[in-house]
């Protein structure tokens, strides 16, 4: 349905996304996520053909869009950062407006407004909503004329925990058959709705997988995490460090008597928690907890857009500082 | 077809918004009261043995200084706005060609500043009643101001595309056209005539938009006057969609 080929965008001398390419298809909802200025927003204003392309081509649903603009724009529902609306509309006059430009009637006008509940303001003026109102009056623009692509741009962004949640399940329940684009900074979100997520970071791609498989590249996955009764301190390390495929064990908070920690594998994990239960059955020590860490998005995302800043100049504070910059 | 159809949306939803906002009302307003003031105080309409019942030089005389900084006042939210709250994002992503955005908020300004100088109407059935005025004559006057007043609102419109500030969208389309009023008056053209000579000195006050309007209000609508006065508004949208293009690569 979309397809991005070697996308680059420069505003004068700065590069701000950078060779992109990737396709999406029917039934996908793609997570894009990156720190801010990575690109995302740019990748996306070009993909709804508001801003066009340096190099590169971009193509809707077989229609390019530099070359077929109005079936590319036709096609696609957006809903920018930050949701721009005209103020002094009401609701349903806004939404009427559009639903003109878009070629649609009333009814897509009443659907849109019960999708996004928008029912108890319908008749408020634009300036007088809340936040959240806004925001879900801009999300019913981009889904008025039932699109085949959707691209949100930060589609949660300034709403409430259920409001979000509402944005989630919508996304969701959308997501089945039609292509769906959103950018977003909670990582959460990305597990919650995507079927596969891109990590972008300097206007490249650097990381492009299912949710399941960016987890299992942390380097946190795979390990697992004992809390054992019975014994403590260097005997328990360097029992468990002596069972086979294991490579390192962490403790984290032992106490006198039990040893809390992580014990990382060389290989594969199956293998260690077999080990780690016979080994504590032998002992007739007490296991207490045994799990293998899956491995969080949120690790992920920080190694692989941290790395690339290190790599960029020594300018740069302490890893960690960027770290709680890139993740905040 | 759909174009006609996207710039009608268009026009409807920008007039609305000009009434929203009050603009609309104030320059209305502000027009016919300025307009009629002048007229009645400064040009001795009811002067004994003046004129003949006229409107020329009583009440045509003041529109194209009114208009001047009354059209950017009704111009400068055309662009400025869409930049400064992020709307043109949505404007330009719906499937229609940018122009017919550019056409259809021109003629919303447009209809205002029409609504204005129609609403002065009163001043014709006075002349009408007093004497027996010239009707090419009145209606020469009314065509010139409208295509004064829309000239004046293309050259807003392309500015209101360079800057997302209004303010300084009012205070630059303003200048620019007191500039192109100023080139045909006496000072300025014996200025220009004097350091660059006679030719080049009419060839620049033949671009001021002052002395086409004074033509046209005599009721000499020539093609020339009627040209440039629509050469200058296509030129004015044309770089309007020029800027919002370069705006954005």
């Amino acid at each position: 349905m979309i397809e991005v080929k070697n996308l680059t965008k420069r505003f004068g001398q700065k590069t701000a996304v950078d060779d992109i390419s990737f396709t999406v298809k029917r039934g996908e909802v793609l997570g894009f996520l990156g720190p801010n200025g990575a690109g995302k927003s740019t990748t996306m204003r070009m993909i709804t053909g508001y801003l066009p392309p340096t190099e590169g081509q971009i193509s809707v649903d077989g229609a390019d869009t530099v070359n077929e603009p109005i079936v590319a724009k036709a096609k696609i529902g957006y809903l920018p950062e930050a949701a721009p609306l005209y103020a002094d509309m009401t609701v349903v006059a806004f939404l009427r407006f559009i639903a003109e430009l878009r070629g649609k009637g009333e009814a897509d006008v009443e659907r849109a407004l019960d999708t996004c509940f928008l029912e108890p303001v319908r008749n408020q003026n634009i300036d007088t909503l809340s936040k959240g109102y806004r925001h879900r009056t801009c999300l019913a623009q981009s889904i008025l004329h039932d699109p085949d692509i959707l691209i949100l741009d930060e589609p949660t962004d300034g709403l409430d925990p259920n409001q979000k949640q509402e944005v989630r399940s919508l996304i969701k329940r959308m997501g089945e058959d039609k292509v769906i684009i959103f950018s977003t900074h909670i990582l959460e979100e990305v597990e919650a709705a995507c079927t596969r997520a891109i990590i972008i970071d300097q206007g490249r791609v650097v990381a492009d997988g299912s949710p399941a498989e960016l987890k299992a590249r942390a380097s946190g996955a795979g390990a697992v995490s004992v809390s054992i009764k019975g014994m403590a301190g260097s005997g328990i390390r360097s029992e468990l460090g002596s069972l086979p495929g294991v490579s390192e064990v962490r403790e984290t908070d032992s106490t006198e008597s039990a040893f809390r920690g992580q014990v990382l594998p060389s290989k594969s994990a199956g293998a260690l928690t077999d080990a780690i239960f016979n080994m504590c059955k032998d002992k007739g020590l007490v296991l207490e907890e045994l799990r293998v860490e899956e491995g969080r998005l949120d690790e992920v995302f920080r190694e692989i857009t941290v790395a690339d800043t290190k790599l960029d100049g020594s300018k740069m504070g302490p890893a960690d500082s960027v770290a709680g910059e890139v993740t905040e | 077809m759909s174009a006609l159809r996207n710039i009608w949306i268009i026009f409807k939803r920008e007039l609305k918004a000009q009434f929203n906002s009050m603009l609309a009302y104030v320059f209305i307003v502000i027009f016919v009261v300025l307009a009629m003031a002048l007229t009645f105080w400064f040009r001795n309409f009811f002067a004994p043995g003046g004129q003949d019942a006229s409107l020329e030089f009583t009440f045509f005389l003041w529109p194209a200084w009114l208009l001047m900084f009354l059209a950017p006042a009704v111009g400068m939210r055309l662009w400025s706005e869409e930049h400064r709250t992020g709307t043109i994002e949505l404007l330009l992503t719906m499937p229609m060609a940018p122009w017919q955005a550019i056409v259809g908020k021109f003629l919303a300004g447009l209809a205002v500043i029409a609504i204005a100088i129609s609403c002065s109407f009163p001043i014709v059935l006075t002349v009408a009643y007093l004497g027996d005025p010239d009707n090419g004559k009145v209606l020469g006057g009314y065509l010139a101001t409208l295509l004064y007043g829309a000239a004046c609102l293309a050259i807003t419109c392309s500015v209101s595309a360079f800057t997302r500030s209004v303010v300084a969208c009012l205070i630059i389309s303003v200048t620019i056209c007191f500039l192109m009023l100023l080139l045909a008056v006496p000072p300025v053209q014996d200025y220009f005539t004097d350091i660059l000579g006679g030719g080049v000195s009419d060839a620049i006050s033949s671009f001021s938009m002052f002395s086409h309007y004074n033509d046209m209000k005599r009721g000499v609508i020539t093609l020339p006057n009627v040209t440039f006065f629509a050469s200058l508004i296509g030129f004015c949208l044309f770089l309007t969609s020029i800027v919002i293009k370069t705006k954005r690569s």
